[in-house]
């Protein structure tokens, strides 16, 4: 197993005290494989991905177990972490501009990591950034090498970061919304660009995104957050198909769908996701959720298997299902 | 006697001046609409599709007029919005209002709910302090928010109340048409759904007609009976929305709808970029990214004219079936 996490939580210092913002998260993720992690905003998924790279806010707890490669990350020194960073495990994020320095040019950004991890000199690193670049299949990666990052659209600076990222051949690349400022087509591009740089080098995957069909597209198992919990996971089409949790069901039940009767009553999901500190004991979606019973208030729900690894967190999964 | 269409967009042309790259490039002037027309009759939303550079936005400040094209027509229920005095445009104004993508930019945040759902009224010369009162509150109520919300801040709402409050101050003078763009593509799904209903609650009880600007095809097929897809500057294909997503006829639609993630399928593109190429002078403006485009493509640009039973319209010289 390339990844495992065990019973992950993330606690933030705020002014009014201690919150948890990840909760009892567990899962794992295998050599070239896709994972998906998907929830509205407030859900904790870009929270857990921060975690994994060692890239928390200051001043956060991080507890439980990261195993990469079979080595324990929590605890581990910002060297050492800085060290897996852009080697072992890259990033990519869904604003280029946040990972690529405006002042620099591209192809000696892209280089930077060579330099770093690998012990490339400085020329023999620009010449290997121009073959990353050709790699993302930007049209002419010489000249977008000489670049400044602002010179590139939105889509090309997209690439550019990919090449940064892949550059020492990471094992697990963490995708944050990496698609969602861009537009359809051109999304549409970049994603199966990743799709074939994973299948070339075995890449694994976690790809963060609020968008039930981006994921649904590109990778093969798929973890439903909401208020910080991992309310469901399995296989990516199982968990669409046939979810076993209200809020799974909810999200699919409240997208417009093309082909839908127009104005067609969408389903709404009543109230808020709780704020931090207003969490329960019992299951976080209490009370929003129509099979709401009184110990869903006070009991934290049970992991329900379904095979195939398909779990959800929920005391009455068994009763879930589309047109219940 | 036919009424006059709600909005008549006729032959609209607007041209930027911008920078090239590099502190020494030349200006170029890239037209932002390229002689743009379309028609939207009352009761029947209207959806404009398109990539970011398209003109999606400017048509839309221009449709309001907050932004004057070089030429062309714009007629709000038959009265050129251009050619009015600026009194009477005031007036017009009534009749039609905005909403934008960002709740959280579009609302002064030092302002109570109450004042920034009045504005518009303001804009019209005023109301009295009851009447604005309860046209606030009116307005409130249409968007499923409470009176008592009016003595609120803006912070003080979650992402979707704050559209709910943008939507409030777009209803407060009873407008017959709404130019929304990108209403919620900022918003969470579950949020996204209550707007999109409120936005269907308000076609049928307030006889609201939208213009509606958005990305997602899905958002636009589920409120406009109508769409336009737009490609730098040009409307490329305008059609019934369903027929027109079903069965695209210009191979951009096409490559729009291919792009659109479902959760039946995996998307299928290209792993490289779409090339967009330079501007070119002549020739369909689609043509170097084309799949199907011919040497007739790159010489004579494709005119919007009528396929089939003539609901549907296509500047393609070689339409897809």
């Amino acid at each position: 197993m390339l990844l495992e996490v065990a019973e992950l939580a993330v606690d933030l210092m705020t002014p009014g005290g201690s919150r948890r913002v990840v909760d009892r998260t567990s899962f794992s993720l295998d050599e070239g494989e896709s994972l998906g992690v998907v929830g509205e905003s407030g859900s904790g998924k870009t929270m857990t991905a921060l975690a994994l790279m060692g890239l928390t806010p200051e001043g956060a707890r991080v507890s439980g177990s990261i195993l990469f490669e079979g080595r324990e990350l929590i605890g581990l020194s910002e060297e050492a972490m800085q060290q897996l960073r852009g080697d072992r495990i890259a990033m990519i994020f869904q604003e280029p501009m946040t990972a690529l320095n405006p002042l620099h040019k591209v192809g000696a950004q892209v280089a930077e990591p060579l330099v770093l991890h690998r012990g490339l000199t400085e020329r023999d690193a620009r010449g290997r950034a121009v073959d990353l670049l050709e790699r993302v299949r930007l049209a002419e990666p010489e000249r977008a090498a000489r670049s400044y990052p602002f010179a590139l659209s939105g889509g090309e600076r997209q690439r550019a970061m990919i090449a940064m990222a892949i550059g020492c051949s990471p094992r697990l690349i963490i995708a944050d919304e990496p698609t969602t400022a861009l537009d359809v087509t051109v999304q549409a591009r970049i994603l199966a660009l990743i799709d074939g740089l994973r299948s070339e080098s075995k890449m694994a995957i976690l790809l963060v995104s609020h968008d039930l069909a981006v994921i649904a597209g590109h990778c093969d198992r798929v973890i439903v957050m909401y208020a910080g919990v991992i309310m469901e996971s399995g296989p990516v089409q199982v968990v669409l198909h046939q979810p076993r949790n209200p809020y799974t069901l909810a999200l699919l039940e409240a997208r417009a769908r093309p082909g839908a009767p127009r104005r067609a009553r969408l389903k709404t999901i009543p109230g808020a996701p709780p704020a931090a500190h207003e969490r329960s004991v019992g299951c976080p979606f209490a009370g929003r959720c129509a099979l709401t019973v009184d110990r869903c208030w006070t009991t934290p729900p049970p992991e329900v298997g379904f095979g195939a690894n398909h779990v959800s967190r929920c005391h009455r999964a068994g009763e879930v299902g589309f047109g219940r | 006697m036919s009424e006059a269409p709600l909005l008549e967009v006729s032959s609209i042309v607007k041209t930027y001046r911008v920078a090239g790259v590099g502190p020494f490039a030349r200006k170029n002037a890239r037209p932002a609409l390229a002689g743009v027309s379309f028609s939207m009759q009352q009761g029947r939303s209207f959806g404009v599709v398109g990539e970011s550079g398209s003109g999606k936005s400017t048509l839309a400040r221009i449709a309001l007029a907050l932004d004057k094209p070089d030429s062309g027509v714009v007629r709000l229920q038959g009265h050129s919005l251009f050619d009015l005095p600026r009194r009477e445009l005031r007036a017009a104004r009534a009749h039609m209002q905005m909403v934008f993508q960002d709740p959280y930019g579009s609302l002064d945040p030092r302002q109570r709910v109450e004042k920034i759902v009045a504005e518009p009224l303001a804009a019209l010369g005023g109301a009295g302090r009851a009447e604005r009162r309860a046209r606030v509150q009116a307005s409130l109520e249409a968007v499923g928010l409470k009176a008592s919300d009016a003595l609120k801040h803006p912070h003080e709402f979650s992402g979707g109340q704050r559209q709910r409050i943008a939507i409030a101050r777009a209803l407060i003078t009873r407008p017959r048409l709404v130019v929304a763009d990108e209403p919620v593509s900022a918003l969470d799904v579950s949020v996204q759904a209550q707007t999109l209903n409120l936005m269907s609650d308000l076609e049928r009880e307030a006889g609201v007609t939208f213009l509606l600007i958005s990305h997602d095809l899905a958002v636009v097929a589920h409120i406009c009976e109508t769409t336009a897809v737009m490609y730098r500057g040009r409307i490329v294909e305008i059609g019934e929305t369903d027929a027109l997503f079903a069965h695209p006829a210009h191979p951009y639609t096409r490559e729009l709808v291919d792009a659109t993630p479902r959760l039946d399928q995996p998307t299928r593109a290209p792993l490289a970029p779409a090339n967009g190429g330079p501007e070119i002078a002549k020739g369909c403006p689609y043509a170097s990214r084309c799949a199907f485009a011919r040497p007739l493509c790159r010489e004579d640009a494709p005119a919007l004219e009528a396929k089939g039973d003539g609901s549907r319209k296509v500047a393609c010289h070689y339409p897809l079936d």
